[in-house]
C-alpha cells in the first residue's frame, strides 16, 4: 500500500511538470491555433542558462529568477521576429518555422554546452521529505513550486487587468480590439509567460532527468498528452491533464509487468493519437470548434 | 460645420473584391444617424472600414482627426465604440469580466467602478447575473450587456451593427428605448446601422441609405420615413 | 474526360513558349542526370558515399512531397517509417539470410503496411493535430527500437551491423560506388513511379483531397482509400530508403533515428519546394552538404546555421527550389528568347 501512495505522489510530482509543460503549450496555442513543437527546447535552453549563471557563482534562487525573466523576454522576442512575420502564412510553413526554431535552439545548446550529460542541483536535496518514504524532497518541492506558479497565474489572469486583457485577446481577438487591446502585444505577452513557465518546468525536473540538450523530448510529448486530455481549449484542462499522466505514467511503469517502463513513449503516443481520433475535446469533454 | 464623424468617397476591399464604392456621408455630433440597407448592401463593411478592420481608401475623418491607417485598437482608445453584427460578446467570460473590459482602456479606477455600478443600475438584469458566463445569457441580455460595454469605454462615438437582430419585439423597444436615452442623456453620438428600418428611423434623426457601397439617400430620417418610395424601393415597407 | 484534363488543355501556352519552356526543363534534367551518373569517376570515395546518402534522403522527401504535397496530409514522423525501413532490412540480410535485393522490396512493403495502417487513425485528424500525432509517432520510434523483448531481432541499444554487399558477379567495384549506382537505379525507378502515379488518377484524386477534402468526397473520392494510401505508398517509399542507408552505412542504431531526423526531412521538403519532386534532390543535398558546410564555419554550429538557413528560406524563399528554379528558368529564357 506504501509502495501504492509512493508512487501516486512521486506521479503528482512529475505530474507537476507536465502540467506546466501542457499550461504552456495550451497558452500559446489559444493565441495563434497552432502548437509551438519547440516548447521543450526551449524549456531545455533556459535550464542550461540557469545552470550556466550557477557555474559562475550564483546561487540557486537568484539563477532561477534570472533564468526565468530571461526566458519570459527571450519568449517576447521569438514571438515577435520569428512567429508574427509568420501569422497568416500556411500551417506548413508555420510548422517548419517551429522546426527551424527547435533546430536552432538544440544545436545552439550542443555548441555551448555540449551534448553531455550533467547533473543539475536540487534546493531542496533527495533526502526523503520529513523522513517519511512517501516522497522525496525534491518531489515535494516540485509540487509546491508548480502550486506556487499555478496559483500566481490563476490570480493573474482572474484578478488583474493585464491578464483579463490576456484572456480577451487570446479567445476573442476581434472583439479585443474593439475595446482598444493591442492583440499583437498580447500574444507577445502570452509567448513570455509560456516561455517562463516551461523554464520553471525544466529547471525542476533536470535533476530527476538530468541536463543534456535533449533533455526534454519526453517531457514534452507527455506535455502533449496532457494538453490533449485536457482539450485543447483549457489551461484547466492541461493542468488536470499533466497530473493524471504523471500518476499514470508512474502507476504503469511500477505496476505493469516487464514492458510498463519501456515502453512509456509509445503508450503516450497511442493515448494521443487514441484521444484526438475518438475524444477530440479532450477527457472532459468540450469540443474545440474549428476557427474558420 | 465640420460634422463629427466625415466620410468621404470611401472605396474598401475584401482581398481583390471592392465592396464599397466611393461612399460619402457625414454624421453629426450628439446626433443619431442611421444607416439603412439590404442584406449584402455595404452597411457593416462601411462600419467596420471606419474601424479600421477592412482595407480601404478615401477620408474617415473623426473629429477633425484622420483615422484611415490606424490600428483597430487606435481607433477605440479615440472614443470609438464599434459593437459589431453577433454582439462580440466575449462568451467564456462573465458579465463583470465583460463590463472590466470595455473600460479596459482606461486607467482611472474608481471612475471604471463606479461606471460598472451605474451600468448595473441602468440594466439591473446584468446585474443579476454578474458572475454568469456571458455566452448564456438570451439574446436580449447580451444585446444589453454590448451596450454596457460599449458605454464602459466612455465613448463619443458609438456604432452599432444591427443591435436589433434575433431579439424579439418587446426587446427591440426596450432597446432602442435605452439607446434613445443614451444619446440625450450622455450626448453620446449613434451611427446605427438596421435592417429593421423603421424602428431605427424612429430613432435618428438623419439617414442614409445604402445600396451595393454606395449611399443612394440620405436626409432627414422624419422626411425618409414618410416617402413611401423610398420605404418600398430600399427599405421593404 | 474529367473537368481537370479540359483544363489543362485549355491553359496551353502558345507553341513557341511550350516549346521552350520544355526544352529548358528537358536540358536540365539530362544535365542532372549525367552529372549523377557519372559523378563517381570524379570524386573521392568519400565523397560517393555522401553522394549516396544525399539520393537516399531524397528518396525520403520525395516521399514526403507526395504525402504533404499532394495528398495534404502532415507528417513529422517519417523517421520512424525510416527506421522501419531500415531495421527490416537488417534483420532479413542478418537474421533471415536474405540478400539486399530481396531484403530491400520486403522491407518496403512492410512500410507501406505499417504506413497504410497508420493511415486509418490519421483519417481523423489534419493540420496540426496530424503533425502532433506523427510527432509523437517519431519521438516514441526510438524507445520502441530500444525494447527488450525484440533484442533478439534488434540488437537493442547497440543496433545491428549489416554487411555491406559487394558488386555482383566478382566485378572489380568499390562497394561504395557500387552500392551510389544501386541507389541511383532505384531511386530514379521510385521517381519514375512516383510521376506515373501522381499523373494517374490517383494523383488527380490526392490534389482534389488536398484542395477541399469536403468537396473531393462528394464529387465520390474515396477519401479513405486515397489517404491511406498516400501514408502507405510514402512510408513505403521512405522505408525503402532507410533500408538502403542501413546497406550502404552498414549499421543501425536506435538512436540515429530520432525526431531530428524527421524534422530534417521536413525541412528538407520545404526547402525543395513543396510537391515538386525534383525539389527532393535539392532539399537533399541541402540537408548533407549544409550541416558540412557550418561545421566548416564553425565546429558544433552545425545545427544553429542549419536552422538560419531554413529560416532564411521561408522567410526570403517560401517556394524553396522550385521557385528558384523557375526565376532561374525565366531568366535564361528572357536571356535566350526575347531582348
Amino acid at each position: 500500500m506504501e509502495l501504492f501512495i509512493n508512487q501516486i505522489l512521486a506521479g503528482i510530482a512529475t505530474g507537476a511538470i507536465y502540467a506546466c509543460m501542457a499550461l504552456a503549450i495550451v497558452m500559446i496555442y489559444q493565441s495563434i491555433d497552432t502548437l509551438n513543437f519547440a516548447q521543450g527546447e526551449m524549456a531545455m535552453f533556459s535550464t542550461f542558462i540557469a545552470w550556466q549563471l550557477m557555474q559562475w557563482g550564483m546561487p540557486y534562487w537568484g539563477a532561477f529568477i534570472a533564468a526565468v525573466a530571461i526566458s519570459f523576454i527571450g519568449g517576447i522576442a521569438i514571438e515577435r521576429i520569428l512567429f508574427r512575420p509568420l501569422q497568416g502564412t500556411s500551417v506548413l510553413v508555420q510548422i517548419a518555422g517551429f522546426i527551424a526554431l527547435f533546430s536552432i535552439i538544440n544545436a545552439s545548446a550542443g555548441l555551448i554546452w555540449d551534448f553531455s550529460i550533467k547533473p543539475f542541483p536540487s534546493p531542496f536535496g533527495s533526502a526523503p521529505f520529513l523522513g517519511s518514504q512517501l516522497i522525496s524532497n525534491h518531489e515535494a518541492g516540485m509540487i509546491v513550486v508548480t502550486a506556487l506558479v499555478l496559483a500566481f497565474l490563476y490570480a493573474f489572469f482572474r484578478f488583474t487587468r493585464l491578464g483579463l486583457a490576456l484572456r480577451a485577446a487570446a479567445t476573442m481577438p476581434e472583439s479585443a480590439r474593439l475595446v482598444g487591446i493591442n492583440v499583437g502585444w498580447m500574444i507577445a505577452l502570452g509567448w513570455g509567460l509560456a516561455a517562463a513557465i516551461g523554464a520553471i518546468a525544466g529547471i525542476m525536473i533536470a535533476p530527476v532527468v538530468f541536463l543534456e540538450p535533449n533533455m526534454m523530448g519526453s517531457v514534452l510529448l507527455y506535455g502533449f498528452v496532457a494538453a490533449v486530455l485536457g482539450g485543447m481549449a483549457s489551461p484547466a484542462g492541461a493542468v488536470a491533464g499533466g497530473f493524471i499522466v504523471g500518476v499514470l505514467e508512474n502507476l504503469a511503469g511500477t505496476y505493469i509487468p516487464k514492458i510498463g517502463n519501456e515502453l512509456k513513449l509509445p503508450i503516450a503516443l497511442a493515448l494521443i493519437i487514441t484521444v484526438l481520433v475518438f475524444r477530440p475535446g479532450g477527457l472532459f469533454g468540450r469540443v474545440q470548434a474549428q476557427r474558420v | 460645420m465640420s460634422a463629427f464623424l466625415d466620410v468621404s468617397d470611401l472605396r474598401s476591399y475584401y482581398g481583390q473584391v471592392q465592396a464599397l464604392h466611393g461612399l460619402s456621408f457625414s454624421v453629426a455630433e450628439g446626433h443619431v444617424t442611421a444607416l439603412l440597407g439590404a442584406n449584402g448592401a455595404g452597411k457593416t463593411t462601411t462600419l467596420r472600414a471606419i474601424c479600421g478592420m477592412v482595407r480601404s481608401t478615401g477620408g474617415i475623418k473623426f473629429d477633425g482627426r484622420s483615422l484611415l491607417g490606424l490600428s483597430t485598437e487606435s481607433i477605440a482608445k479615440l472614443g470609438v465604440a464599434h459593437i459589431p453584427q453577433g454582439r462580440g460578446t466575449f462568451a467564456r467570460m462573465n458579465v463583470e469580466e465583460n463590463l472590466r473590459l470595455g473600460a479596459i482602456s482606461r486607467r482611472d479606477t474608481q471612475a471604471i467602478r463606479s461606471d460598472i455600478e451605474r451600468m448595473y443600475a441602468t440594466f439591473p438584469v446584468l446585474k443579476e447575473r454578474r458572475l454568469q458566463q456571458a455566452g448564456l445569457l438570451s439574446g436580449g441580455e447580451q444585446q444589453m450587456l454590448a451596450v454596457a460595454r460599449a458605454l464602459m469605454l466612455r465613448p463619443r462615438l458609438m456604432l452599432l451593427d444591427e443591435p436589433s437582430f434575433g431579439l424579439a419585439p418587446m426587446m427591440v423597444r426596450e432597446l432602442f428605448k435605452t439607446l434613445a436615452e443614451i444619446n440625450r442623456e450622455a450626448k453620446t453620438t449613434l451611427l446605427v446601422v438596421e435592417q429593421n428600418a423603421q424602428l431605427a428611423l424612429e430613432l435618428a434623426s438623419e439617414a442614409y441609405v445604402i445600396e451595393t457601397g454606395e449611399i443612394v439617400k440620405s436626409g432627414p430620417a422624419a422626411e425618409i420615413a414618410n416617402n413611401e418610395d423610398i420605404r418600398k424601393s430600399y427599405l421593404g415597407y | 474526360m474529367t473537368v481537370q484534363d479540359t483544363a489543362s488543355r485549355r491553359s496551353t501556352d502558345p507553341a513557341s513558349v511550350i516549346g521552350r519552356r520544355l526544352t529548358i526543363e528537358r536540358i536540365a534534367s539530362v544535365l542532372v542526370l549525367s552529372l549523377l551518373l557519372i559523378a563517381p569517376m570524379l570524386v573521392k570515395t568519400f565523397i560517393v558515399f555522401q553522394f549516396t546518402m544525399i539520393i537516399i534522403y531524397g528518396i525520403a522527401i520525395m516521399s514526403l512531397h507526395l504525402l504533404t504535397g499532394w495528398s495534404g496530409q502532415f507528417s513529422l514522423g517519417h523517421s520512424a517509417f525510416f527506421a522501419v525501413g531500415a531495421y527490416a532490412t537488417g534483420i532479413l540480410m542478418e537474421h533471415g539470410n536474405l540478400p539486399y535485393p530481396a531484403a530491400l522490396p520486403l522491407a518496403g512493403a512492410v512500410c507501406f503496411i505499417f504506413g497504410f495502417l497508420f493511415g486509418f487513425p490519421a483519417l481523423r485528424l489534419s493540420g496540426i493535430y496530424l503533425a502532433l500525432a506523427t510527432f509523437s509517432l517519431a519521438i516514441a520510434m526510438p524507445q520502441f527500437l530500444k525494447l527488450g523483448t525484440f533484442e533478439a531481432f534488434t540488437g537493442g541499444v547497440q543496433g545491428l551491423v549489416i554487411t555491406k554487399p559487394d558488386a555482383p558477379f566478382g566485378l572489380k567495384l568499390n562497394q561504395d560506388i557500387w552500392l551510389y549506382y544501386v541507389t541511383l537505379a532505384v531511386a530514379l525507378l521510385l521517381y519514375g513511379l512516383s510521376l506515373n502515379l501522381l499523373h494517374s488518377r490517383t494523383g488527380r484524386a490526392w490534389m482534389a483531397i488536398r484542395d477541399n477534402q469536403i468537396a473531393a468526397s462528394a464529387m465520390g473520392v474515396n477519401l479513405t482509400m486515397y489517404k491511406t494510401l498516400a501514408f502507405g505508398v510514402s512510408a513505403g517509399m521512405t522505408g525503402i530508403g532507410g533500408g538502403l542507408a542501413a546497406i550502404v552505412v552498414g549499421f543501425v542504431a536506435p538512436d540515429a533515428y530520432s525526431i531530428t531526423l524527421s524534422n530534417n526531412l521536413f525541412i528538407g521538403m520545404v526547402i525543395g519546394g513543396v510537391g515538386w519532386l525534383p525539389g527532393s534532390l535539392a532539399g537533399a543535398a541541402f540537408l548533407v552538404l549544409i550541416p558540412n558546410l557550418s561545421e566548416q564555419i564553425s565546429k558544433g554550429l552545425a545545427g544553429a546555421v542549419f536552422g538560419v538557413f531554413i529560416i532564411l528560406v521561408i522567410f526570403l524563399f517560401p517556394g524553396g527550389a522550385r521557385q528558384a528554379a523557375q526565376l532561374t528558368a525565366s531568366w535564361i529564357r528572357r536571356l535566350s528568347g526575347r531582348h
